[in-house]
């Protein structure tokens, strides 16, 4: 749980789970293009591959290898746990 | 100065030859017998006087490890210029060719990567109007 929050708390990180949820099964190469193009985010590769490590760590991302090639997709359920702690209030009509 | 040739490196010439030929469409503009490989340069018929794309021999020890790194992480080891990044992923897909990026508005330009089957992803990149 702490490291769920540890991962959100990351500007970067928040915008590499939104390109995820866009699309899944993305290699490095396509994260660091969307968040330099679409974000302006030139953050090194390096720095990329590091966050992405976080992510996984939290559970957030899962990595998967197929082939020669390496994927990365946005598993959300991490996140049940807010909920089950502090659930939504019923949204007033 | 001018850039005439660029290259790539393939794990198999012969097999490179038919992907780039048969598949992306080039046409063959110089084979020359270089000992155990060849001189095997490919050319766009759409530019036949352009730029060349050589199909260099990945046979230096130190290529094959670097190629595949390059390859887990997704980067493509060079990049062509299509009219509609779409139309040619449907295009590419149809005869089999797999793709670790599929067309994805980057901005400027759309993209998309694919596997040339010798060893290198390619990107296919198309500027917007």
């Amino acid at each position: 749980m702490a490291d769920v929050f540890k991962a959100l708390a990351d500007p970067t990180r928040r915008v590499i789970l939104d390109e995820l949820r866009e699309r899944d099964d993305q290699t490095l190469f396509e994260i660091c293009g969307r968040l330099s193009m679409k974000h302006g985010l030139n953050s090194s590769r390096q720095a990329i591959s590091q966050h992405l490590d976080v992510l996984e760590a939290a559970g957030l991302v899962i990595t998967r290898r197929e082939g020669r090639y390496k994927y990365h997709r946005l598993d959300t359920s991490p996140l049940r746990a807010i909920v089950d702690r502090w659930p939504l209030a019923p949204e007033e009509e | 100065m001018k850039i005439t040739v660029t290259s790539v490196f393939v794990d198999d010439q012969a097999k490179a030859e038919r992907f780039y030929t048969d598949i992306l469409g080039f046409t063959v503009k110089d084979d020359i017998p270089m000992g155990e490989h060849r001189w095997l340069t490919l050319v766009s018929p759409e530019e036949p006087a352009g730029v060349e794309l050589l199909l260099e021999p990945s046979a230096h020890p130190a290529v094959p490890p670097f190629k595949e790194a390059l390859v887990t992480d997704g980067i493509p080891f060079t990049s062509f210029a299509v009219d509609d990044v779409q139309a040619e992923f449907e295009r590419l897909t149809g005869l089999g060719v797999v793709f670790t990026q599929e067309p994805v508005d980057m901005g400027p330009v759309v993209t998309a990567v694919f596997d040339d089957t010798c060893g290198n992803l390619i990107q296919i990149a198309a500027r917007k109007a």
